[in-house]
């Protein structure tokens, strides 16, 4: 990185068949600037909710897109709106309550008041008093109302984007990405069984990385070996859309090559084999989906995962931090009609993934030492050469062409 | 545990200040072998029916199920402990507990005890201030097993709704 004669610093690629990450893609405070703007608040959709948390008119919940706070409502005419929480009158982010349910928002500095829709319906003293002070005459209520994002809802599941030209949601997550999503969000009625919150040391990009990163997670997560879960003589996938923005990485339980079983545990230093669980339902897949995979994990860029790990099933949504952090928002969920049997499976086997599970907890260690590493050592690049023949879809677990797509996608948006 | 039937069984204000008492002895030696023990032992606080969880008071206050940590049974406290010491992969850390305020809510039928009292887990990295990692209160219904406290439930609800970084060890 050097300086231009404009002061503005200039990033160039190591090299250009992207086997290599340059390390202030994770750290620069410009970079992360030019993120928010052309990714975040560019032409992309957001995850921020589910229709579920919002089921009566009234109801709101806080959401983020990027790093922008937002409230997703539902009006009196049963429309889903999505709106910055950022008072048009001094910038208050005016709503505090993580959820609730009200008639209108007022922002309590100087009670400007507004409907579900984001539509300014009232400012106090507008004419003033007496004559005397006061909004000048022409000032309209309606040019004045709460930033309004673009909407889109599928299978209970709300979307938004800052940018009017986004086109429909469909078409961005492409055809191979709404399979798996509609395997998920099938029409039944979801229930929320619960949220998790951390806040992550790392770029907020690390865990897209992660998760299409399949090398990683047979010697990371030696739970899944040392208990069978998953083993890399797995009947397994790591998709890409055509973009290599979006991904789905999926495995098959019970469909395993044994000497590519043993030959792999020959790889693994740490791989041990004589464990079993004492309570086996935490790994106990009873199957549901339609669906080949008994694992999938979908990854909608720019904010937003599907996880559909066994029976436990649960989105998360990246909110970004500066360059070094980001928060995740676990909602974790069933479907209403799920008998007990099920609803038991989802709450024990939530114990693989989340800030504490077998998995989850793994991946968050892991994501902040490379942080730790990238911003703290002798500037440098990462290397991402695992099946460079391929880039985006690969048929092999030992890949990190999902990656490399990804930063394909990513440089293009980026300019760089 | 009914709220009804813990009140018709309140027991008298010197058997109240004995039950305190021990419970703050029985919640003493759990944060001691939170702090530096062997986690193989932390299995043994429990009924073999015990029920252990830790979850955010967001999730209680709208009546969520989830847990961060879900164990519902000896078997599932067994398998978090060994896949805690011979699995997880994380960063070295020392923890400290401590807990206060134990507050004895009742006695059911059955001889159990309803009680209540705060907790906070402070956490050091290698190298890193010491930080508050959680704050919160356990919600807990002891038995007597051979005349001992076990836990037959202990609800671990945080405040502290975002958890930094992971969360490893159970609180």
């Amino acid at each position: 990185m050097s300086k231009n004669n404009n002061g503005a610093a200039e990033f160039s690629w190591p090299n250009s068949d992207l086997t290599r990450i340059p390390d202030w893609v994770y750290t620069s405070d410009e970079i992360y600037d030019q993120e928010q703007e052309r990714i975040f608040r560019g032409p992309t959709w957001s995850y921020v909710g589910f229709e579920a948390e919002i089921p009566n008119p009234g109801d709101f919940r806080r959401s983020y897109v990027g790093s922008v706070p937002v409230i997703f409502t539902r009006a009196k005419d049963d429309t889903i709106h999505v709106l910055e929480n950022r008072c048009a009158h001094r910038g208050a982010e005016f709503c505090r309550e993580l959820k609730g349910n009200n008639p209108e928002f007022m922002c309590p500095y100087h009670q400007w008041l507004y409907n579900l829709k984001g539509d300014l319906i009232a400012v106090p003293f507008r004419r003033g008093i007496k004559g005397q002070g006061g909004m000048p005459k022409d000032f309209k209520l309606e040019e004045n109302g709460l930033r309004k994002l673009m909407v889109a809802s599928r299978g209970g599941v709300v979307f938004a984007s800052f940018d009017p030209d986004v086109g429909s949601l469909e078409d961005y997550m492409s055809p191979e990405i709404l399979t798996d999503f509609d395997a998920t969000f099938n029409g039944r009625k979801l229930e929320i069984l619960g949220y998790w919150r951390n806040r992550q040391r790392g770029n907020w990009k690390l865990y897209h990385e992660n998760l299409k990163d399949p090398y990683h997670a047979t010697l990371l997560h030696t739970y899944l070996v040392t208990f069978g879960l998953m083993v890399a003589g797995q009947k397994s996938a790591m998709l890409a859309d055509p973009t290599g923005r979006h991904g789905v990485m999926a495995s098959a339980m019970g469909d395993q090559d044994k000497e590519v079983v043993a030959a792999s545990a020959a790889e693994m230093k740490k791989f041990e084999t004589d464990y079993k669980l004492e309570d086996g339902r935490v790994v106990s897949y009873r199957p549901e989906a339609e669906s080949p995979w008994s694992v999938t994990m979908m990854t909608v860029w720019p904010n937003f995962i599907v996880q559909r790990e066994l029976n436990t099933l649960g989105v998360r949504q990246i909110v970004p931090r500066g360059p070094g952090a980001y928060d995740m928002y676990w909602t974790m969920f069933g479907y209403e009609d799920d008998d007990a049997d099920m609803r038991d499976r989802r709450l024990c086997q939530a114990n693989l993934m989340g800030p504490a599970g077998y998995l989850g907890a793994e991946d968050h260690e892991a994501i902040a030492f490379v942080q730790d590493g990238v911003e703290r050592s002798v500037p440098g690049s990462g290397v991402v050469m695992m099946d460079s023949d391929v880039e985006g879809t690969s048929s092999s677990l030992i890949s990190e062409s999902a990656i490399r797509a990804m930063y394909r996608h990513y440089c293009g948006v980026m300019e760089l | 545990m009914a709220a009804a039937d813990t009140l018709r069984n309140l027991p008298t204000a010197a058997e109240l200040r004995e039950l305190r008492f021990e419970i703050e002895e029985f919640n003493t030696e759990y944060a001691q072998l939170l702090d530096e023990g062997d986690l193989y032992d932390w299995p043994a606080f429990f009924t073999d029916d015990g029920f252990y969880r830790i979850t955010g008071r967001e999730n209680v206050d709208e009546g969520l199920p989830i847990g961060l940590i879900y164990c519902d049974g000896m078997g599932m406290l067994i398998d978090r402990t060994r896949a805690i010491v011979k699995t997880t992969m994380h960063a070295p850390r020392y923890l400290r507990h401590y807990n206060s305020n134990v507050q004895v809510l009742g006695v059911g039928d059955g001889g159990e005890i309803e009680a209540r009292s705060n907790y906070l887990v402070v956490e050091t990295l290698m190298e890193d201030e010491t930080r508050i990692f959680q704050a919160g209160r356990y919600d807990d219904i002891f038995a007597r097993t051979d005349g001992a406290l076990k836990l037959k439930k202990r609800d671990c609800i945080y405040d502290s709704l975002i958890i930094p970084n992971a969360l490893i060890y159970p609180v």
